[in-house]
């Protein structure tokens, strides 16, 4: 499995994603420039969390129009995974790669900690090592992380089985008192239709070296790697 | 020529900063304040175009990045410049 990481000007996760895949779970894994504009062969690529281009205009916007988001799309629309995290799955979101759109926190603070959320669909790439209903512990950092869509986006969402990660208790149980920024039931991640493109607010990624007690985050590769 | 660009949120879509400020005006004694909406205000200098041009231009800037199509809209005006 070969796996591919985008680093656009203030990516800030690529590094943590780079040293999961490649020195803790074996992976051959190489950077992806912003500025490249043809793709080598992957099984996966990931845009990773940050700030791209200082998230001017909205988180996301700008890396929409990078010379190397126009392979990427073809890659991703020929069926290729595509795992954005955080700032990446604002991206996901700006390009139409997946639906809907990622809002400024109710709260309007930036928010940092670590919260339960509950696998939805055990049946995608991105979450088959586990089971439906299992609560990972993950941790968010973000500002702009309230999903949003409209009814009839929603209504897909859930028809689909899209939804795959929605924040909840420890005991898995989902309801407004456990949304830390206000998103639509609680969601935390979503797939697309054919459930090859993943994007979720989480960072898995900081939470899958066993150097830390809590290896939750390991899940979603685990499950790439089972599937690729 | 000149094209000023007001990016708003759409209607139905919570706008909690807009929400935020509002509620500050109400403590600040401005008690008619009934509603405030907070959007982007984007200015783009263009060279070279007809008023016709521009507006088709200006349209296509809006609908590929400077406004989101799921949650915002966005309106402008065009003036010429000396």
């Amino acid at each position: 499995m070969k796996c591919g990481i985008v680093v656009f000007p203030g990516s800030n996760c690529d590094r943590d994603s780079f040293h999961i895949l490649k020195e803790i779970l074996g992976l051959e894994t190489e950077w992806i420039w912003h500025k490249e504009n043809s793709l080598k062969k992957f099984d996966l690529i990931v845009l990773p969390g940050g700030f791209s281009y200082g998230d001017y205009l909205r988180p996301g916007a700008i890396a929409k129009f990078s010379p190397i988001m126009k392979s990427i799309m073809e890659y991703a629309e020929n069926g290729g995974k595509l795992l954005g995290i955080c700032n990446g799955f604002q991206i996901l979101l700006e390009c139409g790669l997946l639906p809907g759109v990622l809002m400024r926190n109710i709260s309007h603070a930036f928010i940092c900690d670590t919260v339960p959320v509950r696998l939805e669909n055990d049946q995608t790439p991105f979450t088959s090592n586990s089971s439906k209903g299992s609560v990972l512990k993950l941790p968010i950092a973000h500002a702009d992380g309230r999903y949003f869509a409209d009814e009839n986006t929603l209504k897909e969402l859930e028809d689909n089985d899209q939804v795959v990660l929605r924040y909840c208790d420890s005991s898995g149980m989902v309801a407004s008192e456990n949304n830390p920024n206000g998103s639509l039931t609680n969601i935390a991640g979503i797939v697309n239709k054919s459930k090859t493109i993943c994007g979720m607010m989480p960072h898995p990624e900081r939470q899958a070296d066993p150097a830390w007690p809590n290896v939750d985050g390991q899940v979603i590769f685990r499950s790439l790697i089972q599937s690729s | 020529m000149l094209a000023k660009i007001h990016v708003t949120l759409k209607d139905g879509v919570l706008d909690t900063q807009g929400k935020a400020v509002h509620h500050a005006l109400n403590d600040l004694g401005y008690e008619e304040v009934q509603g405030v909406n907070l959007g982007k205000y984007v200015e783009v200098q263009l060279d070279g175009l007809s008023q016709a041009e521009a507006e088709d231009r200006v349209r296509e800037m809006c609908q590929k990045l400077l406004a989101n199509p799921v949650i915002e809209s966005y309106r402008f005006t065009l003036d010429s410049q000396e």
